[in-house]
């Protein structure tokens, strides 16, 4: 590790007992839980992608999903707003609970649970219309139809964004002409314009160059402490630099029956994962020996 | 890496010479043969058409009435009431089988899935494309035309049977441009809250309408251009008929049918007039409707 950062970060830390229960318990008092999931295993068809998932994401927290391809994260991320239904053949098996009500009890409408859980998706995907009915997109299918109060959502959504500065004189103009990183955080504005209390972002940097990509972290930071948001991401560095929380997921394989599946390794405190973590599997992958 | 290589080997960046050279060479001969081979045809069918027909057309062409088509001159006699009959018609028929077509692939692509409804419309669909026109024909003539007695030839009949005609066809095209449109924009819309109605109408169908459109003017100019279906729905007057809905129509495919076909110089010049009239009506529609999704697929890009 050569990022001087997070080397002051490596020896400035005291070590914390070993966390071998799947709750993170950091110095800081964490805010509300906001998700607490209990065994969750989620199926595509009669593939298990995922087995006995069991952990808590606390408000106003950034937590971060890391690990190799085909562990799972994303699949957790999609299990969080009910983005799986639409997948055919998948389901989900144990308790997800979203401020204290079961996500996937009957009677709960997913179209209800994303208005509260907002998404953004590794590729930008701005619809073709102009960059201002993006925006007042998703205010508009929850009936706000007042010329000015859209207005004002727009301009506020795009300024959380960072955005507004280099749209404001080109609303009227597709929301296709804008190049990735602006695309990206047309989505997030997209997003953020239905006051959303959840945003997840399925690695929303990985299509992006790094400023595009800094740009979005700091806009990360800078909307945290009016959201929670959970982001899966491939870049141990994006993890240490936003997240105060990071899960480390891992693949498990079977020999014996060529299966395998995604597990939670350990969960904890952003530091804590990377400084000192628990378990040898999470020690490999964030040093770099492993993924 | 040792210095001592002297002379770094210039990269060989030209053409590679030889066989595969020939190859390409071969290939690209014949995708221009084929390009010339499609174009003859369009062209001289373009070209015969303006040549004997263009001669033929003008203001007092298009709205005289007709005449028999035997022995009258060339210069007598009109095909208004047939350019009537052609664009009410093909008007209704559209108004029937375009909504019900985009609906249906809706259905197919959007709600049913792989379920067994979805299955069998489009199975059905893929049936009613290979359905002779003529036996579209006889199949409203059958079950429509004859209920009415002598007052069941119509202009209803007729769209009847091009709507039949049309379906499919305006089925499977919307259904391909919808399978085009990309499931991150379906996504994003639900990520939003979006019931799978509102994805739909606001990000789906926006999305494919260019698509859409093409396919279904696509429909509607094969239908403006069928003959055999309304020989047993509409039965071919002489008179004009405002009334699509009732009473005996003629369309200009029956009327270039009848001209062509008699021997006399004045029906066959009106025959060309009227052909040329009809590939005129499909061009300005084809126009026309090509500016309006230009205006509405606009952000597209």
């Amino acid at each position: 590790m050569d990022d001087p950062e997070q080397m002051t970060v490596t020896t400035s830390l005291p070590k914390p007992a070993a966390l071998r229960e799947q709750v993170a318990t950091g110095s800081d008092t964490p805010g509300a839980p906001v998700f607490a999931t209990r065994n969750v295993s989620c199926y595509y068809g009669s593939f298990r992608a995922v087995t006995d998932v069991s952990l808590t994401i606390y408000e106003n927290d950034i937590t971060a999903f890391i690990g190799p391809s085909g562990c799972g994260k994303t699949t957790v991320l999609r299990t969080l707003n009910r983005m799986n239904d639409l997948v055919e053949g998948a389901r989900v098996e144990g308790d997800v609970e979203y401020r204290g009500a079961p996500l996937y009890a009957p009677g709960v409408s997913a179209t209800a649970v994303r208005r509260r859980i907002g998404m953004v998706f590794q590729k930008p995907n701005p619809f073709p219309k102009s960059i201002y009915d993006n925006v007042a997109y998703g205010p508009r299918i929850n009936g706000e139809r007042k010329k000015e109060k859209l207005d004002e959502i727009v301009e506020h959504s795009l300024r959380q964004a960072a955005l507004w500065d280099e749209v404001k004189n080109r609303l009227n103009k597709s929301g296709l002409s804008l190049s990735g990183g602006q695309a990206q955080r047309l989505c997030i504005a997209r997003t953020l314009a239905v006051e959303p209390d959840v945003v997840l972002m399925d690695e929303p940097c990985s299509a992006l160059d790094p400023i595009a990509t800094g740009k979005i972290e700091d806009l990360m930071r800078e909307i945290k402490s009016r959201y929670t948001i959970v982001i899966v991401t491939h870049n141990m560095q994006q993890a240490t630099r936003v997240s105060d929380r990071t899960a480390f997921y891992s693949v498990l394989r079977d020999e014996q029956n060529d299966t395998r599946t995604g597990v939670l390794v350990e969960y904890g405190r952003t530091q804590q994962i990377f400084a000192d973590p628990a378990d040898p599997r999470t020690q490999a992958y964030v040093t770099g020996r492993v993924g | 890496m040792s210095a001592l290589t002297a002379e770094p080997q210039k990269a060989d960046l030209r053409e590679p010479a030889g066989w595969r050279r020939t190859k390409s060479r071969i290939m690209t001969s014949l995708m221009v043969l084929s390009f010339v081979v499609v174009i003859i045809p369009l062209g001289f069918v373009l070209w015969t058409v303006i040549a004997k027909g263009a001669s033929v057309v003008g203001w007092s062409f298009w709205t005289s009435g007709t005449i028999p088509p035997n022995t009258e001159p060339l210069g007598l006699g009109g095909i208004g009431p047939a350019i009537v009959g052609t664009v009410e018609i093909v008007a209704l028929a559209s108004a029937m089988a375009v909504p019900l077509g985009v609906l249906g692939a809706i259905y197919i692509n959007e709600y049913g899935g792989r379920g067994v409804l979805a299955r069998i419309v489009r199975f059905m669909a893929d049936v009613m494309t290979g359905v002779p026109s003529i036996v579209m024909g006889l199949f409203i003539f059958s079950i429509w035309v004859l209920h009415f007695g002598t007052n069941g030839f119509s202009g209803l009949a007729g769209a009847f049977a091009l709507g039949c005609l049309m379906l499919p066809i305006v089925i499977r095209s919307s259904e391909e441009m919808l399978k085009l449109v990309p499931d991150s924009l379906r996504e994003g819309s639900y990520a939003l809250g979006a019931t799978k109605a509102r994805v739909t109408v606001t990000v789906v169908l926006p999305a494919a309408l260019g698509g859409i459109v093409s396919g279904a003017l696509l429909a509607i100019a094969r239908a403006a251009g069928e003959t055999a279906p309304l020989l047993f729905t509409i039965l071919g007057v002489q008179s004009l008929n405002w009334n699509v809905f009732h009473g005996a129509t003629t369309a200009l495919p029956l009327l270039i049918f009848s001209n062509a076909s008699s021997p006399y110089v004045g029906a066959e010049g009106r025959g060309w007039g009227a052909a040329l009239t009809l590939i005129a009506i499909a061009f300005i529609l084809m126009i026309t409707a090509r500016l309006v999704t230009a205006r509405f697929a606009r952000y597209a890009r």
